[in-house]
């Protein structure tokens, strides 16, 4: 039996069968889970905002769409993936609250934009999605069958 | 900016002056709700908490524990937002005590329940920042509140979200407060931008 690994947000890592990541609690922010069915390397990013050209602060590579997949594909890479088989899911991008100060308007669907654009320019086929709305994820990816398991309050729990 | 003090360098130099609008604030919010309700409600020492936006999603307890969190911008002079947020036992007293229900009914909250809990909010964040704006006379006005009940982690992704546009950590002016029934809750203060800055020199400090 494998462990279940958490990711934090603005975080990033990488793991191999029987071993599965989880992020809690996606608002905003999108999870972004990748994964090879042959190697059964699998990867998970929690990033929070979709561009690290627009923003001083851009330190920390696992908080942005652009930087967090371009490291998580590389690490899956050095972690025996193949690039050529690697898949990818993505969840959250919600709209939490109905109000927002100018600098938040839409934050979650440009996030769900930019990693789909981001995945787009680095060759991954992104083959299932569970974003926007205005609820919170939980989210797990499995390793094993790239199951990739959605949490959220008041509603059952689903796979994409 | 550039030449003015970074969030953490506020934090260092100012630390009992945002402790200050913590305390005026929540004090004339938690005033408010009390009189409002008919309540005995005590308040903490504000907390002015300095943290990287990666562990916000548990500044006030487990990331995935269920929590009201009513939001409002702010505007005018200063901008950026603030949030009160409840645990759901909190939530649930506060609504059935405003509706004149049984304190023990927990039923899922419903549409007039939802309106409840945004007066509150306004309520609560006009006292907030009429009492931010008398003491540094500038104009801060609220926006309609918007109300969401989801995980902790969730709800604060929206401030991490903030304050990750522009710092790699928070400054959170955080005070609870609870009462003899159990209501428990926590007003986070969230200026953007530059609005620091204009709080403390409006209060005469150099920034």
């Amino acid at each position: 039996m494998g462990q279940m690994i958490k990711v934090g947000m603005a975080d990033l890592k990488v793991c191999k069968a029987p071993d599965n990541l989880t992020t809690i609690g996606l608002g905003s922010c999108i999870g972004i889970a990748m994964y090879d069915p042959v190697t059964k390397v699998t990867g998970l990013a929690h990033i929070m905002l979709p561009d690290s050209t627009a923003i001083r602060a851009n330190s920390n590579i696992a908080k942005f769409a652009d930087t967090g997949i371009k490291k998580l594909l590389d690490d899956m890479i050095k972690a025996g993936a193949s690039k050529t088989r690697i898949k990818a899911k993505i969840a959250g991008g919600a709209k939490m609250f109905d109000v927002g100060t100018s600098n938040l308007i839409n934050v979650g669907e440009r996030n769900a934009i930019a990693s789909k654009e981001t995945l787009r320019k680095l060759g991954i086929k992104l083959i299932a999605e569970d974003t926007g709305k205005n609820f919170g994820r939980t989210v797990e990816i499995y390793s094993e069958n790239g199951d990739f398991l959605i949490k959220a309050v008041g509603r059952e729990s689903y796979k994409i | 900016m550039g030449d003015t003090l970074s969030l953490e360098e506020i934090n260092q130099k100012y630390p009992d002056v945002l402790r200050e609008i913590g305390n005026i604030g929540a004090g004339n919010a938690t005033t408010a709700i009390a009189n409002m309700l008919n309540l005995r409600m005590n308040m903490s020492v504000p907390d002015v908490q300095f943290i990287p936006v990666e562990e916000i999603g548990s500044a006030i307890g487990a990331e995935e524990s269920l929590v009201v969190g009513i939001m409002l911008g702010v505007e005018a002079d200063i901008q950026g937002s603030m949030m009160f947020l409840l645990d759901m036992p909190s939530a649930h007293r506060l609504v059935n005590k405003l509706m004149m229900r049984d304190p023990e009914y927990d039923a899922d909250f419903d549409e007039m329940d939802l309106s409840a809990i945004k007066e509150i909010g306004n309520i609560i964040a006009g006292a907030y920042l009429n009492a931010l704006s008398g003491m540094t006379n500038l104009t801060i006005t609220p926006t309609v509140p918007s109300v969401a009940i989801d995980m902790a982690a969730s709800i604060l992704s929206v401030p991490a979200i903030e304050f990750g546009m522009t710092s790699d950590s928070a400054l959170f002016i955080k005070t609870e407060i609870d009462d003899e029934v159990g209501i428990k809750g926590y007003y986070i203060l969230m200026p953007e931008g530059d609005s620091y800055q204009k709080i403390l020199s409006s209060l005469g400090l150099p920034v």
